[in-house]
């Protein structure tokens, strides 16, 4: 196989992006997306359904056309050099893509032996990909019979078979129980740690904070923020701490002395959410400086925020 | 080419583990032939013997018919499934996957053939052909059953769920019912004998029967090749077509 990877190894980018657009009939899915990702490095692309985090992963691994814009992926351009791309990438789409009435070993060797491996070599990849995932117990048992856990470990095996340069996950841990999501965290986390480049899809903030260096937030068709999660995490307040008032006046008052520091007013409700760290030091400063003699503030409450504030917030700002 | 040796190897493993597969593609062949010649045969030729010689290569035709049109529910399976993103993100050409459902197809339907002609050996089907005779009854078939099959691979590209592709099947499985294949032409109403005799069961039906009993075919082979091939011209570029309208 040529390699594919020459080019980037100059730039040190895996993926380049430039206004990638694609619409279906009337519908603009992606209006205008950039994106880069550093050789070796993982990307969390999140966002809500129907944002377009697969239209996005289809283009980048060459089986969607973008109608605007380019792509460079592994060095290759994802139109121009779909051959050299398919070479060094492996994509593990969204939902399953394994034969239900094969065994685990028969997809894994079958994909082994499409992406060139002669027999034996398939056979002895296969067994270790098996082993790396634990699945050994359950090879020989056909995968219409596998946990939802083990079929998403088995999906992602069957993109290794040969070490891909970049490796797409589409929402890898959805549907997932919490335990099964904390191998595949592990996993991912083993491939970043070889030096491959990863880029994955998620809906989850906690996880894209987790596994990413970068996250960008894709909201109908747009990345609406990107950064590492920490920069995110400045830019976006990811707990709030929610004050109950004791009445309208105190409410009035401390709105007033708040001023654009708050980022959730609920008038009705008497509630003022400021972005908090979720440390106590945070709120005993804030509720001293506040309401020094005790008397405003009837209650307070530290807000975990959801993706959905997440957004409403970026898309707000 | 290691793709296409590998993909028909996964196809045939898939039909071999599907059980509605195995039984439609096995024993209904057998099933109809024996309520043929068992049922129907007597009201239709007097004595069943002489009706099973006359059914027998009318029921093989059937069966690879129907058999062949299952290639439409398994393409439309793996175009409806993820699979089919894997194979292109490996750079696995859709052909390679295509080919090995028809081959898989072919060899199912090689086997079901078998296992009909000899039931049907077993209650008195007498044919009189020589090697020549079988040879090219054999080729006929065959080909008949590439065919259909890419015929049915088309249809797979384009239905949207597996069970519409069944729709295809169902069409096949018709087919040979106005046409020589069970009783003669002339039995039937006026207004159906032209359909009957024109249409491309009847010749393959009638060179398998005629070579298998060793009669004068005339050019019934000649005709049932040039159907098969016009199939076969259609259905290919068709398919390529469709598949590319499809991952589009
Ligand atoms: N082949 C297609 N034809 C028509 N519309 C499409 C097609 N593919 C995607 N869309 C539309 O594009 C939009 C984005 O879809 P996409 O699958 O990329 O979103 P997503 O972010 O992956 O969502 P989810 O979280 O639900 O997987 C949706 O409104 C979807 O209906
Ligand atoms: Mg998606």
């Amino acid at each position: 196989m040529s390699p594919p990877g020459q080019a980037d190894r100059a730039t040190g980018w895996a993926i380049e992006a430039h206004g990638l657009t694609k619409a279906y009939g009337g519908t603009r899915v992606l209006r205008g997306i950039d994106l880069r990702v550093r050789r070796g490095a993982v990307l969390a692309l999140l966002g809500p359904n129907g944002a377009g985090k697969t239209t996005t992963v289809r283009i980048l691994t060459t089986l969607t056309r973008p109608d605007g814009g380019r792509a460079r992926v592994a060095g290759g351009d994802v139109v121009r050099d779909r051959a050299a791309v398919r070479g060094a990438i492996s994509l593990t789409g969204q939902y399953a893509a394994l034969d239900e009435e094969q065994t685990g070993e028969e997809n894994l060797r079958m994909m082994a032996r499409l992406r060139g491996l002669p027999a034996r070599a398939a056979r002895r990849r296969a067994h270790e990909l098996l082993e790396r995932f634990a699945l050994t117990d359950a090879a020989g048992r056909r995968v219409g019979t596998y946990s939802g856990g083990m079929r998403r470990r088995l999906d992602i095996a069957a993109g290794l078979t040969t070490d891909p340069e970049v490796v797409f996950l589409d929402e890898p841990t959805t549907g997932l129980d919490p335990r099964s999501r904390r191998t595949m965290w592990e996993t991912v986390g083993a491939l970043a740690g070889a030096g491959t480049t990863v880029f994955l899809t998620t809906q989850y903030l906690e996880e894209a904070d987790r596994l990413a260096d970068t996250v960008a937030v894709l909201d109908r068709g747009r990345i609406i923020a990107e950064g590492s999660p920490a920069e995110l995490k400045r830019k976006v307040a990811v707990e709030r701490l929610d004050l109950t008032l004791a009445s309208r006046a105190a409410y009035e008052a401390v709105d007033v002395l708040l001023g654009a520091r708050a980022v959730h007013r609920a008038p009705a409700e008497l509630v003022l959410g400021i972005p908090t760290d979720g440390s106590a030091g945070h709120a005993r400063a804030l509720l001293d400086e506040l309401d020094p003699a005790g008397e405003l503030i009837a209650r307070f409450a530290v807000h975990g925020a959801t993706l959905d504030d997440v957004f409403l917030e970026l898309t707000h700002g | 080419m290691g793709e296409y040796a590998v993909l028909t190897g996964r196809a045939i493993r898939l039909t071999r583990r599907s059980p509605d597969a195995l039984l439609m593609a096995l024993v209904l062949p057998v099933l109809l032939m024996l309520v043929f010649v068992y049922f129907f045969g007597g009201a239709i030729q007097g004595t069943s013997d002489a009706y099973v010689t006359y059914v027998a290569p009318g029921v093989l035709i059937l069966c690879a018919g129907y058999g062949a049109s299952m290639t439409a529910t398994t393409v439309c399976d793996d175009m409806t499934g993820g699979i089919i993103d894997r194979f292109r993100s490996m750079n696995t050409p859709g052909t390679a996957v295509l080919t090995g459902h028809v081959l898989a197809s072919v060899v199912r339907n090689l086997v079901s053939t078998v296992i009909v002609l000899a039931v049907a050996l077993a209650i008195g089907f007498r044919p009189g052909a020589g090697a020549g005779g079988w040879l090219a009854a054999g080729g006929i078939l065959l080909l008949y059953l590439c065919a259909l099959s890419w015929l049915g691979a088309a249809a797979g590209l384009l239905a949207k769920s597996p069970e519409a592709a069944g729709g295809f099947t169902f069409f096949v499985l018709f087919l040979p019912y106005p046409s020589s294949a069970f009783v003669p032409v002339e039995t039937m109403p006026d207004w159906l004998h032209g359909f009957a005799r024109n249409q491309p069961v009847t010749p393959v039906i009638e060179s398998v029967r005629a070579l298998l009993l060793d009669r004068p075919y005339g050019d019934a082979p000649w005709t049932a090749l040039l159907w098969c091939l016009g199939v076969l011209a259609v259905a290919l570029p068709l398919c390529a077509w469709l598949f590319r309208r499809r991952v589009a």
